[in-house]
């Protein structure tokens, strides 16, 4: 059949533009500069600079998806339950900054949190202890929480709106409390949407280096933060690639999360 | 009675207190941002009185203009050009057979799942490695692979709910295949097309990784030149762009929702 030569073009740009990266990236990974094979630029990753980088990412990626998570997920019951007509509006609202440049977002913060920032003016005013987290982990955390909590709060509601009605009724007529609804019937039928939201939260978390320059001034130094340097400051595209595939290794694990999980893509923001 | 009503208006009180302070925390920051850009003053420190000269400034800017132009051009033709690929592609997968399909999809969702910066940084290397120098050109290709998956995405599974007969009827009556096509196929999966353009376009808007890696060092898009100008120190005019993209983004997602709900209406 012809019909199948109209994949064409996307099979070109599958190539050149997925399938060919991915092999270069994997070959300079995997050699040295003269091209000879060698597991030196995987192996980096053990030195202290590059493991503290990465123990640091996966840690402030892990504090950012949790606190996403247990904001997003009341945040979801309360949409949930909000009458019909507001519904709408409602989410809209919480949805709306996502559409924002997140670097806009993220300088946002940078002009609140500063020493002489507005939160600081304010706490100064009302004779309060200032404020002094520009700069450190803490900073990053917050714009990490502040750009991706719409990527959790969409997929959670998605799920807890499609649990029938009925469930729940049932549930409360047999004689459950609020507590045991939300742990026997809410939260395991929306675990679709918490995983995927989890990934869609983490995996930025863990690569990224704008937030962590901006916010942590220099002194974050994340795993993104290295590679970024490795291939616009001291171009050891080597290191910089054996360093990527294993930062790979981590998002090839919460796919696998997403795929047990998900497997009817209910989680999906399509 | 009384005890129980108490209950209840403490509850809904939590609730709304929960919403308001969620609200705080994602708008402070883009409020802060707006008061700002009427500042006269440099600092951020002091209200010196009202002034539209940040905007004046921003402007006349050159670089931002033309970064501006950039990003807007790059994401209409990435977006274009990403859903006639995307839709084409959607075609051909449909007369395939089912395992090379699902091996497609499978591809289809390695840019989507993948880390940004993994994936600028692929391509950038695969363009010097092949001498290609980084140019506009390289940061269109880039924004459309990275497109192509939604359009796919929002299409495929108006394929699905297709009505074959339709198209058969249409080809037995007599009419061409591309014909039938643009009178049958075509008005039942626009939905997914247009919502598979309009994700494209914000996608590739929104992107900083990708850009910052393959763009080379001659253009900007909004995103790499707030990027450089916040590393050397944030001018008003960040404030005054901010609040002409929030209050743009508002104004046609505004837009977006009523002429979605009318046509919804309509529909039934």
């Amino acid at each position: 059949m012809t019909k199948k030569l109209f994949s064409g073009p996307f099979l070109a740009f599958i190539l050149c533009g997925t399938i060919v990266p991915m092999c270069v990236i994997a070959f300079y990974g995997l050699t040295d500069r003269s091209g000879a094979f060698t597991l030196e630029n995987i192996l980096a990753i053990a030195t202290r600079n590059h493991a503290q980088a990465l123990g640091l990412s996966l840690g402030l990626a892990l504090i950012s998806t949790a606190i996403c998570l247990l904001l997003a997920f009341p945040l979801g019951l309360i949409l949930k339950d909000s009458k019909l007509g507001k519904k709408g509006f409602m989410v809209f609202v919480f949805i709306l900054p996502m559409w924002m440049n997140f670097l806009l977002r993220t300088m946002a913060w940078q002009v609140l949190l500063e020493r002489n920032g507005i939160i600081n003016i304010a706490l100064k005013a009302l004779g309060l202890p200032l404020l002094d987290i520009i700069n450190t982990p803490a900073a990053v955390v917050l714009g990490m929480v502040y750009d991706y909590l719409p990527f959790m709060v969409l997929p959670i509601y998605n799920a807890l709106i499609k649990i029938d009605k009925s469930l729940i009724e049932a549930a409360y007529d047999l004689g459950a409390d609020r507590a045991l609804v939300l742990r026997k019937v809410l939260i395991p039928l929306s675990v679709p949407g918490i995983v995927s939201g989890i990934t869609m939260v983490f995996v930025p978390s863990l690569t990224t280096f704008a937030i962590s320059t901006m916010l942590g001034g220099g002194k974050v130094n994340l795993i993104g933060n290295i590679i970024e340097q490795e291939f616009t400051v001291s171009s050891n595209w080597n290191l910089g690639a054996g360093l990527s595939l294993v930062m790979m290794v981590f998002i090839i694990i919460s796919m696998a999360l997403i795929e047990k999980f998900d497997r009817e893509g209910e989680g999906n923001m399509i | 009675m009384t005890r129980k009503n108490g209950r209840a208006r403490a509850v809904a009180f939590g609730k709304g207190l929960y919403l308001a302070l969620i609200l705080l925390f994602l708008y402070l920051p883009i409020f802060t941002l707006m008061v700002l850009s009427f500042n006269e003053g440099k600092t951020m420190s002091k209200w010196t009185g009202f002034s539209l000269k940040w905007y004046e400034e921003m402007f006349s800017s050159r670089t931002i203009m033309d970064a501006l132009g950039n990003t807007l051009t790059i994401a209409f033709w990435a977006a274009a050009i990403a859903t006639v690929v995307g839709l084409l592609a959607c075609i051909g997968m449909n007369a395939m057979k089912d395992r090379s399909r699902l091996v497609l999809m499978g591809i289809n969702n390695i840019p989507l799942l993948n880390a940004d910066i993994v994936t600028g940084i692929s391509i950038m290397m695969t363009f010097i490695v092949c001498g290609i120098s980084l140019n506009y050109g390289t940061v269109l290709f880039s924004h459309i692979t990275f497109c192509i998956p939604y359009v796919i995405l929002s299409v495929m599974p108006k394929f699905k709910q297709l009505e074959s007969h339709t198209y058969e009827a249409a080809l037995d009556l007599g009419a061409s295949p591309v014909y039938a096509f643009f009178k049958v196929v075509l008005p039942d999966i626009m939905p997914g097309v247009l919502s598979g353009f309009l994700l494209s376009f914000t996608m590739s808007v929104d992107d900083f990784v990708i850009t910052h890696f393959t763009r080379g060092a001659g253009i900007n898009t909004l995103s790499t030149l707030i990027y450089s100008q916040v590393k050397v120190g944030i001018r008003p005019t960040l404030y005054a762009l901010s609040t002409v993209i929030f209050v743009l983004v508002l104004v046609i997602l505004i837009v977006v929702n009523i002429l979605s709900n009318r046509k919804e209406t309509e529909e039934l």
